[in-house]
């Protein structure tokens, strides 16, 4: 109709035609123009809330301690002082970060291999088989997922501590073999990507049920793997409370336990202040930021592939908290 | 159908084959091969802490060492008559009044406006929330001391226009249910915003074009149907929120408690109910009261995972 009208001899179609239609199309719409307005303040408040801090983080490494009580917070510093900050960092308990960002590659890597070896076949039978216990066994599956991890925390250490593994790799990397939320997920693919006919068809031809998942079901996990892959990252990066609990030996630390530590430790965060006995001086906010950027970093680029993952609804039920 | 039925003539059953038992075993247990790690790693990291603090909240730890069975309820008792029992339940309670409802209303309300009309922006939007989850734990902490300190916060202006001066008029005893919720919102919302907007995404365009069609405008839409169909992902959050909330542990662990990074001298060193029971244990060297404390906070979690599996739907064990 409103076509109609613009072709009309009356009304010819000029400039301000154009931005009419387009301001009706991107602004009024629906919600109208208030609404339109509340919808992008609303957004915008968060987007500041949310993005602030982190271009905060990754400017503060840059910016000596008064330069960040001067500049303003959102100006660059110099990259001479993140070579600086680096070389503190470096300093700390005789680059002790390194060990620590080894020990939690090393950590992630035996939770993953520990945890796919166990729950992928597990995931795969509770989803091909019937047989007695099954059912129990996904029961405790799902509630073991949707319990907060940091719950076991205090139990997991008793435990530990009777087998005596407290202050031991093994204390941190043995419980994360149980990975309740990738048996689940497994169990799910399979159940609604592996059809029982193609199962049946190769027992015909005399397939083993161990050649059956050889050959068959796992080079069908494929995309499967990369999912649990990034979900179990995740998690065993960013374990803090377990390590913290289960650990006392800083040679065994992991990054975020460390960076607990740095901060505890030196004079990070409070440069100005007289220092209690102990305490490495010297440190400022730099050194911290710059650290909890190694952490922060390697995290936010695995988000950047996982995003589509949730929003496909494949990742409900792994969020704890 | 009253009528009784006539059995059918017993044949003689000798001539078919019949599955014998044994090998219905032989398929149980070749299912069990595949089964079994992963059912030891369950037993001996998921029930088996569970089944040891049980063990221990009964034991005697008064020599140091554990007398099973020697204490009695006097663990639970212990923990229920401890002075900071109600402190630290109060302030979970606080905290959870404050988190639950508002994190659930921000999340519901910011996934609504991203997914009403899908552009870009809306998606580098969604991105930028969801990224910021990648800050937690100490990082996290450490950010937020930042951000709340006036003297150096990129916030400094709103900081110093609400009359604050120093770190420690920020962070105090009244302050920190508000700030744990702030903090668990910068780093939590984006995955929830990202499972919200998912489930908008699944409502069928008919059923919204049908009610444009009846005359329903934008609000109208979110109001009567959108928010009716997400309903159970709001549950799921709740519960899931909530489980996780009542568990904090190392936001006011770095901030006040022996963790201490230096900041916070307002902050408590026993702030959270998680925070007393490693207190029983790690200051006071008290086992069996921290496995009774650990233990009730344990039950919370399974309620509210046994509360979910029940109530959602979302997980189907029989498929």
């Amino acid at each position: 109709m409103s076509q109609f009208n613009q072709m009309s001899p009356d009304s010819r179609p000029t400039a301000w035609h154009g931005w009419k239609q387009f301001f009706r199309k991107s602004i009024g719409g629906e919600t109208g123009f208030l609404g339109f307005c509340l919808r992008w303040a609303v957004l915008m408040l968060f987007a500041v809330y949310f993005v602030i801090p982190l271009i905060w983080l990754f400017l503060a490494p840059s910016k000596s301690a008064p330069d960040l009580l001067e500049q303003n917070p959102l100006a660059f510093g110099s990259f001479q002082r993140i070579g600086d900050a680096w070389q503190r960092i470096m300093e700390f308990q005789d680059g002790e970060v390194l060990l620590w960002a080894f020990n939690s590659i090393q950590y992630a890597i035996w939770a993953l291999v520990l945890s796919l070896a166990t729950c992928i076949p597990a995931g795969y039978i509770l989803a091909v088989a019937r047989f007695p216990g099954r059912r129990p066994l996904l029961w405790a599956t799902l509630i073991a997922m949707l319990l907060p991890s940091s719950a076991m925390v205090l139990p997991l250490f008793m435990e530990l501590n009777l087998v005596h593994l407290i202050n031991t790799k093994w204390a941190v990397i043995l419980p994360s073999a149980f990975f309740p939320f990738g048996a689940y997920l497994t169990y799910i693919y399979y159940s609604s990507s592996l059809p029982p006919e193609l199962l049946d068809a190769a027992r015909v031809d005399g397939c083993s049920e161990v050649q059956l998942f050889r050959h068959i079901a796992l080079p069908l996990a494929t995309p499967l793997l990369g999912l649990l892959a990034f979900i179990n990252f995740i998690m065993n990066w960013n374990n803090f409370f377990g390590p913290y609990v289960l650990l006392n030996n800083d040679k065994l630390f992991n990054l975020p336990v460390g960076l607990q530590q740095f901060v505890s430790a030196t004079s990070a965060i409070r440069p100005g202040f007289n220092p209690s006995p102990g305490v490495y001086v010297g440190y400022q906010q730099a050194e911290a930021a710059l650290f909890g950027l190694i952490m922060v970093v390697p995290v936010a680029i695995v988000f950047l592939f996982a995003q589509r993952y949730v929003v496909g609804g494949a990742f409900t039920g792994s969020i704890k908290g | 159908m009253t009528e009784k039925r006539t059995s059918l003539p017993r044949l003689p059953l000798t001539n078919k084959p019949r599955i014998p038992g044994f090998s219905r075993w032989r398929r149980y247990f070749s299912a069990y091969r595949f089964a079994l790690p992963y059912t030891l790693v369950m037993l001996a990291f998921g029930l088996g802490p569970g089944l040891y603090a049980l063990l221990l909240s009964f034991a005697d730890f008064s020599t140091g060492l554990p007398r099973y069975f020697a204490a009695g309820f006097s663990n639970y008792l212990a923990v229920f008559k401890d002075y900071r029992f109600n402190f630290a339940f109060g302030n979970i309670a606080k905290f959870l009044m404050i988190s639950v409802p508002l994190g659930i209303a921000m999340v519901v309300i910011l996934a609504i406006l991203l997914q009403m009309r899908p552009g870009r922006l809306t998606t580098a939007l969604r991105t930028l929330f969801f990224i910021a989850g990648a800050v937690t734990g100490p990082v996290l902490v450490l950010v937020a001391i930042f951000m709340l300190d006036p003297s150096i916060s990129p916030f400094q202006a709103l900081l110093k226009g609400m009359g604050f001066e120093l770190l420690n008029d920020v962070i105090y005893a009244g302050s920190l249910p508000v700030l744990f919720t702030m903090i668990g919102f910068f780093s939590g919302a984006g995955m929830w915003i990202a499972i919200q907007y998912g489930a908008l995404e699944a409502i069928p365009t008919e059923l919204l074009e049908a009610a444009t069609i009846d005359g329903c405008n934008a609000w109208q839409k979110v109001l009567h149907i959108k928010l009716p169909l997400i309903r159970p992902y709001i549950i799921y959050q709740f519960i899931l929120i909530f489980a996780g909330n009542v568990q904090l542990f190392v936001e006011p662990q770095i901030l006040g408690g022996n963790a201490n990074v230096g900041v916070g001298a307002n902050v408590p060193m026993v702030w959270s109910p998680n925070q007393l029971a490693y207190n029983f244990a790690f200051e006071m060297g008290n086992f069996g009261a921290a496995s009774a404390l650990s233990l009730l906070m344990l039950v919370i979690g399974l309620g509210a995972a046994y509360t979910i599996i029940r109530w959602t739907g979302f997980f189907n064990i029989e498929n």
